[in-house]
């Protein structure tokens, strides 16, 4: 068993209400960072920890911290990103339904920290029964003195609210977030000035993933040293994966970022082996947006060796032949899964949730969906494939927020990776609606199912 | 007051010097030319436009003397500000020219390309750019986003068709009228310039819209399909309007007026905002003083002939051969195969050029 720092006690009966969750040893953190320690030094324990943000591109936390402005009489602001809607994501779900009091603690932690007074939490409207389960924990941690004014008589004000997006994949980017926090449309802002400086309302703000908040409260606990001391290099601490595709167990899982992907793939502990007896085709490890990788390089990098779940390891050989741990989305594919048909349904979701404001993600997103679909459907052409290429390398780094990358890499790692798969499906396309193309030459050549 | 510092920053190697905070694009502009990227979204009077369209990006091969690494991105010039011995590539950069042929060709995929039929043709900013940054074909082969015509009151129609979301109408309504009725709605590939839902657009100077529109899909109703924009002569004219400067450009045909808008200057920017009463009601030459044929940069493709240079002389990939399975072209009659007067030896259409009296007389004697 790895180490467990979020979920450890998710499941103890009753630690959704205070009453349990204190007894399990909760709000330890809010006492010891605002009776013993300053905001400077809850920074430096952050920074300490090697805390990256866990929402996707993995920027150190506490450099993130350590960027805010701090103009004289200008308020700042934190803000708790829970507009989760990355497809094969659902761990920050997991962590508020089950454990709310983590994060509701982990967020009065990081205002202090940061000095702010009034902090928020932006929630993916989806999330209509979490908000319920948040505010209500927000109403116990104020009835208790956590929250409100004069926390634990430290004079330190801090209140929580909970916001409900309209549930648009784009207010998951911090700026839109902000924007649609301010009740404007939510397109994401040109940077610079980035919200360190400018951010809501105009005023120094930092916007963090909820896992990145909770995270904050083992880091208090147990000090930044011994927090860096999980997991191994850059990848400190411990991370929640929400695994999900053709395995037996699919689920929320954490782990210290040391096992391999195929020990997290086939243990009994985790996701239990690929499901009815399939073999593993194709993983698309940190959510959907990061390139997909076929089986012979999702076990072992292209240089040979074991690849495991963690930053390095999963990015290891660029987008050539490597990945990225982006938000934990750990979405496994079997044999009898259409890669053409897979990248289509990923491209008609960022079709749809392009804010369309600037031209090449705007344009360029549905322009890819509508060829896929000729491909999948079997009306594609040879010239299609290198069209698509084209289309997503004139997309990807020339737009303003990273939903244009995040819709260009998908379509780019297929083709790279599945290349005779598509052309399978260009020269025969009737067949192509009867069977699956199958596994090919990327087949894990390791496994064997018994 | 004390004197702002100057940033030298060389763009496309032209050296210029700038006060700190000027965009790459607002220098590139001061040096002019070439070297200025094109922009569709950006407007020097509207705050917070630009950084949109992604037509004008550059490279930045140098960020400054004091961090001399450069931009990982190509960055968009008109919200960017430029730093202290910035190197900047235009022109200069195969791949900033890559990348806004792709632009350009992301612009034009849902764009009807109507043209013919346009009021903005010959003043269209995005015809200029395909021009000068787009390929002579398409490689779309679906059908194209359309949308009904909206009528934004009794003067100005929105065809939503030809958009290309660049937000400066968002902008010009909520900064120039104070009063907001009017902005995006939906998202991604189906968002659309709306009022909520149909109202009209009812201010003063909301016909500025017109002005600011880089395409035709806002249009001015008292002048649509009234005349051609390059059969029309620009005059400076001014009258005393209690509203606005009053200063305008008459355009006429003889003595007709047939539209008034803004001055714009030498980028297509409206110099001086101006009325709805001005714009859409005073069409007498007697309303107007008039100060003199206005000189306008003609820049558009067909005022300047531009077409001549890129598509005139474009070579069709499909020859003749090609498309009718190897058969020669043949005119359907050579009169000099039944004329007695010339040589009946010279087939014309071997000839690359028109025949000349010098074709017959030269040879075979």
């Amino acid at each position: 068993m790895g180490v467990k720092l979020l979920l450890e006690k998710a499941h103890v009966p009753g630690i959704r209400y205070i009453e349990t969750y204190r007894k399990e040893g909760g709000y330890r953190a809010v006492e010891k960072a605002l009776k013993q320690m300053d905001p400077a030094s809850i920074v430096e324990e952050v920074k300490k920890s090697g805390l990256r943000g866990r929402g996707g591109a993995g920027f150190p936390a506490g450099m993130k911290w350590s960027f805010i402005a701090k103009p004289e009489g200008v308020p700042r602001h934190l803000v708790c990103n829970a507009d989760e809607s990355e497809p094969g994501t659902f761990k920050d779900r997991y962590l508020m339904e089950f454990i709310p009091h983590l994060l509701i603690e982990g967020l009065i932690v990081s205002s202090f920290a940061l000095g702010s007074n009034d902090t928020y939490i932006y929630i993916r409207g989806e999330y209509a029964w979490i908000v319920d389960i948040l505010e209500q924990a927000i109403e116990e941690a104020k009835a208790n003195g956590f929250l409100g004014k004069n926390i634990l008589g430290t004079g330190f004000d801090c209140n929580i609210y909970v916001q409900r997006g309209a549930g648009a994949y784009i207010c998951g980017e911090e700026t839109a977030l902000i924007e649609s926090l301010e009740g404007k449309r939510g397109n994401p802002r040109i940077k610079p000035p980035f919200p360190a400086i400018e951010g809501l309302w105009r005023r120094p703000t930092v916007v963090n993933n909820v896992e990145t908040l909770a995270a904050v409260v083992p880091i208090i606990n147990m000090g930044g040293d011994e927090y860096a001391k999980i997991g191994v290099g850059r990848s400190t601490g411990t991370k929640l994966i929400s695994a999900c595709g053709n395995i037996n167990k699919p689920g929320v899982y954490e782990i210290d970022m040391t096992i391999s992907v195929e020990e997290f793939i086939y243990s009994d502990e985790y996701c239990g082996g690929i499901a009815n007896g399939k073999r593993l085709k194709a993983c698309i490890p940190g959510g959907s947006s990061v390139p997909i990788l076929p089986a012979n390089l999702l076990l072992k990098t292209a240089k040979g060796e074991t690849r495991y779940m963690n930053y390095e390891s999963l990015s290891d050989g660029g987008f050539a032949t490597g990945s990225m741990m982006g938000s934990g989305g750990f979405i496994v594919l079997d044999e009898d899964q259409c890669i053409v048909k897979n990248t289509y349904t990923l491209a008609r979701f960022y079709r749809h949730e392009s804010c369309g404001q600037c031209s090449p993600c705007r344009e360029g997103t549905g322009w890819m969906e509508k060829i896929l679909k000729n491909i999948d459907t079997g009306k594609g052409k040879m010239s299609d494939i290198d069209l698509l290429w084209d289309i997503q390398r004139k997309i990807e780094g020339n737009t303003i927020c990273p939903l244009g990358d995040a819709a260009a890499w998908p379509v780019a790692a297929a083709i790279r990776h599945f290349r005779d798969e598509f052309e399978w499906h260009v020269n025969h396309p009737e067949e192509a609606q009867k069977r699956n193309y199958g596994l090919a030459h990327y087949a894990d050549p390791i496994h064997v199912p018994a | 007051m004390s004197e702002q510092p100057l940033f030298k920053v060389t763009i496309d190697n032209i050296t210029v010097e700038v006060p700190a905070g000027t965009t790459i694009l607002n220098a590139a502009r001061k040096i002019g030319g070439d070297v200025a990227p094109p922009a569709m979204c950006y407007y020097s009077k509207l705050e917070g436009s630009g950084g949109k369209c992604r037509t004008c990006l550059v490279e930045v091969s140098k960020g400054s003397e004091k961090d001399p690494r450069p931009m990982p991105k190509l960055v968009a010039s008109c919200r960017t500000t430029v730093m202290d011995g910035m190197e900047v590539k235009n022109i200069t950069s195969d791949r900033v020219m890559d990348a806004r042929s792709g632009v350009v060709e992301f612009l034009l995929i849902n764009h009807p390309l109507d043209c013919p039929v346009c009021d903005q043709a010959g003043e269209c900013h995005l015809q200029d750019l395909s021009y000068e940054h787009g390929k002579a074909g398409t490689r779309y082969e679906f059908q194209r986003r359309t949308f009904k015509k909206h009528d934004l009151g009794d003067k100005i129609q929105l065809h939503m068709t030809r958009c290309i979301l660049c937000y400066r109408c968002v902008f010009t309504a909520d900064q120039l009228t104070g009063k907001r009725e009017h902005g995006v709605l939906d998202r991604g590939d189906h968002a659309e310039i709306a009022t909520y839902i149909e109202k009209n657009l009812d201010n003063e100077f909301i016909g500025n819209v017109i002005d600011v529109c880089p395409v035709g899909a806002l249009t001015d109703k008292t002048f649509r399909f009234k005349n051609r924009v390059w059969f029309l002569k620009p005059m400076d004219a001014h009258r005393d309007c209690p509203t606005c400067s009053g200063k305008v450009t008459l355009w006429n045909r003889g003595d007709e007026v047939f539209r008034v808008t803004a001055r714009k200057d030498q980028w297509g920017e409206v110099e001086d905002w101006i009325c709805n009463t001005c714009r859409f009601d005073k069409k007498q030459t007697s309303d107007w003083v008039i100060e003199g044929p206005r000189l306008i940069d003609r820049h558009s493709v067909i005022s300047q002939g531009h077409y001549a240079g890129s598509v005139g002389t474009h070579k069709p990939t499909e020859t003749f051969e090609a498309v009718h399975a190897g058969r020669q072209p043949k005119l359907l009659m050579d009169i000099h195969s039944v004329s007695e007067v010339n040589k009946p030896e010279i087939t014309l259409s071997k000839l690359d050029r028109p025949a000349h009296s010098t074709d017959f007389t030269s040879n075979k004697d």
